[in-house]
């Protein structure tokens, strides 16, 4: 993909409204090019400060006091017989129905941004000049480490005899909370384990299992008190591979 | 799935409107730099919406829809008569002026919350209210399609100028304050 092709996609990319197969022809391009990589992050930034100084204004408690009063459920009316019931019934079904699509939306809203902010950090990380702060093969080199500079301990899995390589680590943070930014490769891909402790609102309701999400593939569970997440743009069985050894070890 | 216990046993909508009640204030105030205005716009559009939820069709986009109400009211209003512009071919994507070469995140490094909140108000409203919607109420390009009633091609366009807009205004602060300096 030519860098101008690329470009223009690329806030449509971000917003998470490309498809999966451009996304993803445009994700392996951005790997390459580090141009349209810094390009990107540049991008994610801005529409963080936008969403950051957009939330500007909050209402005063009388303005939701009075219009809450004015919309609150009125008395229902009296029953009109069997047909009145029905409807009322068909009619409670179908708003009910908005109303559980309009709470998943919200939900889906807020995985969809946990989800993005760690395609952010695995970007950014592979985009710097210092992807990893310990660079080492060796998990009983990068697992010391992180000793006292973040509130946990973990395990890491032996890869001898797999196709994984450990590249190595650094701390991150998500919503605040300090955690573990490990990166492996598998053949050309580079792939970012996360661990946090599993108490931040932001990750503690998310639901574990593999999703395809802002053109990666990602795993997610929870494991003694910690929440892992894997996220690269390695194939799905790649990043479930990987998703089992760290289950195994941990 | 987490869905909130009130909204379990019958969704008035009230049950609907309510959680929407900060972010549409949010937008309101947005739109008309006005606490009264906003205030009387957030009111109007509870009240239209609440006259109107009869004809509201289960299945679609409640949140749009309310946002559409709301800002129909505004374009009716005083202000919003004075502050809407055409903006011309903005549907044509070949018409796109080229990306900019400066990357945002040199401006962004410099630019605080402050300044960005500034450029913000300095959008025109088209701009501003399209980018609000993309990036703090996290809408996509179909909700937002159905909040603006504009098809989904110039939702692509619009954002594009908005974001360059805004680049453009945030460059010309940053410039701005070096002369000052």
């Amino acid at each position: 993909m030519a860098c101008d092709q690329g470009r223009s996609k690329l806030d449509a990319y971000l917003d998470g409204e490309l498809d999966p197969a451009e996304a993803n022809v445009l994700g392996k391009h951005l790997q390459g090019c580090a141009a349209c990589s810094a390009d990107a992050l540049g991008r994610v930034q801005m529409k963080r400060s936008v969403q950051m100084a957009g939330k500007r204004y909050a209402a005063s408690a009388e303005l939701r006091n009075r219009i809450a009063k004015s919309v609150a459920a009125k008395p229902r009316r009296e029953s009109r017989g069997l047909w009145w019931t029905l409807g009322v019934a068909v009619v409670s079904v179908l708003i009910l129905s908005v109303a559980m699509n309009f709470y998943l939306g919200r939900d889906s809203a807020r995985r969809r941004r946990v989800y993005s902010e760690l395609a952010d950090l695995h970007v950014a990380a592979l985009a710097s000049a210092t992807p990893v702060d310990v660079i080492s093969t060796d998990r009983h080199t990068v697992k010391p480490w992180f000793q006292g500079k973040i509130p946990f301990s973990f395990n890491l899995p032996e890869l001898q005899g797999t196709e994984f390589t450990l590249l190595g680590g650094r701390v991150t943070y998500l919503a605040q909370t300090p955690g573990a930014h490990l990166i492996y490769q598998v053949r050309k891909h580079e792939v970012s384990v996360f661990i946090f402790q599993d108490r931040g609102e932001e990750t503690a309701s998310l639901p574990s299992g593999a999703v395809h999400a802002v053109s990666f593939n990602m795993d997610s569970w929870t494991q003694n008190g910690l929440r892992y997440f894997v996220v690269g743009d390695a194939g799905a069985n790649d990043i479930q591979a990987l998703s089992r050894l760290l289950r195994d070890a941990g | 799935m987490e869905v909130p216990d009130q909204a379990l046993p019958a969704a008035t909508f009230e049950d609907l409107a309510m959680p929407l009640f900060d972010q549409l204030y949010n937008f309101a105030r947005w739109l008309t730099h006005d606490t009264t205005e906003a205030e009387d716009l957030v009111q109007e559009t509870y009240t239209k919406a609440l006259r109107g939820f009869s004809s509201f069709q289960p299945g679609t986009n409640f949140r749009a829809w309310m946002y559409r109400i709301l800002r129909n009211s505004f374009l009716s209003s005083r202000t919003g008569l004075k502050v809407m512009v055409a903006l011309d071919g903005e549907a044509d994507e070949s018409l796109l002026p080229p990306e900019s070469s400066t990357p945002e995140s040199i401006l962004m490094e410099q630019a605080g919350r402050e300044t960005v909140q500034q450029a913000l108000a300095d959008l025109p409203v088209p701009f501003r209210e399209i980018l609000l919607l993309c990036e703090v109420e996290e809408m996509s390009y179909q909700e937002i399609s159905e909040a603006l009633a504009i098809p989904m091609g110039t939702v692509m366009s619009r954002l594009f100028r908005a974001r360059k807009a805004l680049r453009d205004l945030l460059r010309k602060k940053r410039d701005g304050g070096r002369h000052g300096v």
